[in-house]
């Protein structure tokens, strides 16, 4: 089988997206596009099953995610299975739809993490960027999940629209007693990809905003953790995603196709197995969506004599089929890669037109069903 | 020190089967520890002083000299925030 010569790997971190249906429309949410054709969820036994079989295989970290996953009424249940089987559960959520009786029964049932995400500092933006009105649940959510010890994480998705509030942002999370905040910069696929002329910041505003993150990293660093991480956009070498092919992550989508990363349903000519027809175990070793790009055997030129493969694994694969038509080659965003002057040729030109009018004041595309019914009749059409 | 060392809350601290050692697990992350961080973190349990587990650890190791290596771990986990004390 294709290059399976490292060593058996074990999934390590499991992520459940229990559903896409989702209170906010978030236009840089890192769905599919079409989320509207997930509407055939997994039920509570199938999920029951999927976190026994990937305990056994060795997972230890499991996040319920989504969409937003609290939109599930089994998800007290699921959690008390996974504490049961001894994971360590991560909730990851938008706060809508929580409120204090669930989170402490989410505590009785032995849920370890939340982490809740805003889309901004301010009201207006924050429930302009979400589509529905939440920031002030959301400031209520993340004192409720301190009130009951929980370790939390609140996560801000930084894109051109909100970056230039980083300073906000960050008094936000001091003042809410955070753990540890994940300032994740938007990655251009999914949602984001299609409102990308709208959502991708400046290399200045990137710079500026780096100052005032390693400015916070440094004053806060004995009481709370600041993840800051750039756009891999502005990189000359790609991030080591999923740390490799079927390396440590199995993703399950709502309706129960797993895939080594959560962007993979994309990608064309592999048939993602699924947990209603296969055990974890098979589809982890034997399946060949898992196998495909494990290890190097796959790999073209530049990656395939790079020294540097065993570091970034040749980068992301959706990445690569997004902006090269071709999963097997190197990440643009690495400058070994004959694509890359390209990429940063497009970041230049986004950059270029960003702050004249018309482009701004061109709308944002929000997720929801509705535009995704749309865009992916569009894309069947094209296809 | 007569203080009682306890696993903070936002930490969890747990056997691996699948890894063979213990683990300490925080929000989408893992530890794993070595034998002896393994043995010392299996007697933070809220209930006995940084002595008592020291002289635990005597009697279950007989021979070892090993007060200072436990107070430097246990100092250690503190600043990670593995653990706090009691008063
Ligand atoms: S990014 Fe926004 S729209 Fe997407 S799942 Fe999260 S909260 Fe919902
Ligand atoms: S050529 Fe491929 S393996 Fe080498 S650094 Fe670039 S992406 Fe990584």
């Amino acid at each position: 089988m294709a290059g399976s010569d490292t060593k058996r790997s074990q999934p390590l971190w499991l992520l459940a997206e229990l559903t896409y249906r989702c209170p906010l429309q978030c236009p840089y949410c890192s769905n599919p596009v079409e989320i509207a054709k997930y509407n055939n969820e997994l039920g509570t036994e199938d999920w029951l099953r999927v976190l026994q079989q990937a305990r056994k295989m060795g997972a230890t970290q499991l996040g319920f995610s989504g969409g937003e996953p609290l939109v599930r009424r089994d998800l007290e249940e699921l959690i008390g299975e996974a504490r049961r089987l001894g994971y360590y559960t991560n909730l990851i959520t938008s706060g809508v739809g929580m409120d204090r009786d669930r989170v402490k029964a989410f505590k009785e049932a032995g849920l370890d993490h939340i982490q809740i995400s805003f889309q901004a500092s301010n009201e207006e933006l924050n429930n302009f960027l979400g589509g529905t009105k939440s920031f002030r649940h959301k400031q209520e959510m993340a004192r409720v999940v301190k009130e009951f010890e929980y370790p939390m994480v609140l996560n801000i998705v930084l894109h051109r629209k909100n970056v230039d509030q980083i300073r906000d942002i960050l008094d936000m999370t001091v003042e809410l007693n955070a753990d540890y905040v994940e300032l994740a910069s938007t990655q251009y696929y999914g949602w984001s990809r299609v409102n990308i002329d709208q959502l991708l910041p400046t290399r200045e505003q990137l710079a500026r905003a780096e100052v005032v993150a390693k400015e916070y990293q440094e004053k806060m660093k004995e009481k709370m953790k600041i993840i800051y991480v750039i756009p891999d956009y502005f990189e000359n070498r790609p991030k080591a995603c999923m740390n490799g092919w079927g390396a440590i992550f199995l993703t399950i989508a709502p309706d129960g196709s797993a895939l080594p990363c959560h962007a993979a349903a994309q990608l064309p000519g592999l048939e993602f197995p699924n947990v209603k027809d296969h055990s974890i175990d098979h589809i982890w070793n034997d399946s060949d969506a898992f196998n495909k790009y494990r290890g190097f055997d796959w790999m073209q030129e530049p990656c395939r004599s790079c020294p540097e493969k065993e570091k970034d694994f040749g980068g992301c694969r959706c990445q690569a089929y997004m902006l090269t038509g071709d999963a097997t080659n190197a990440d643009p965003v690495c400058d070994k890669s004959p694509h890359h002057g390209k990429l940063h040729a497009d970041v230049d030109r986004i950059g270029g037109l960003s702050g004249t009018k018309e482009f701004e004041s061109k709308p944002l595309v929000f997720r929801n069903m509705r535009n995704s019914k749309e865009l992916s009749g569009e894309t069947a059409a094209a296809a | 020190m007569n203080d009682i060392p306890e696993i903070a809350p936002t930490f969890r601290f747990q056997w691996e089967e699948a890894q063979d050692c213990y683990v300490i697990l925080y929000p989408e992350g893992m530890v794993k520890l070595s034998g002896s961080a393994g043995e010392i973190m299996k007697r933070v349990n809220g209930s006995h002083n940084t002595d008592e587990i020291i002289a635990d650890l005597k009697s279950a190791f007989p021979g070892v000299e090993l007060d200072n290596d436990v107070r430097n771990f246990l100092d250690n986990a503190r600043d990670n925030g593995w653990i706090r004390y009691k008063t």
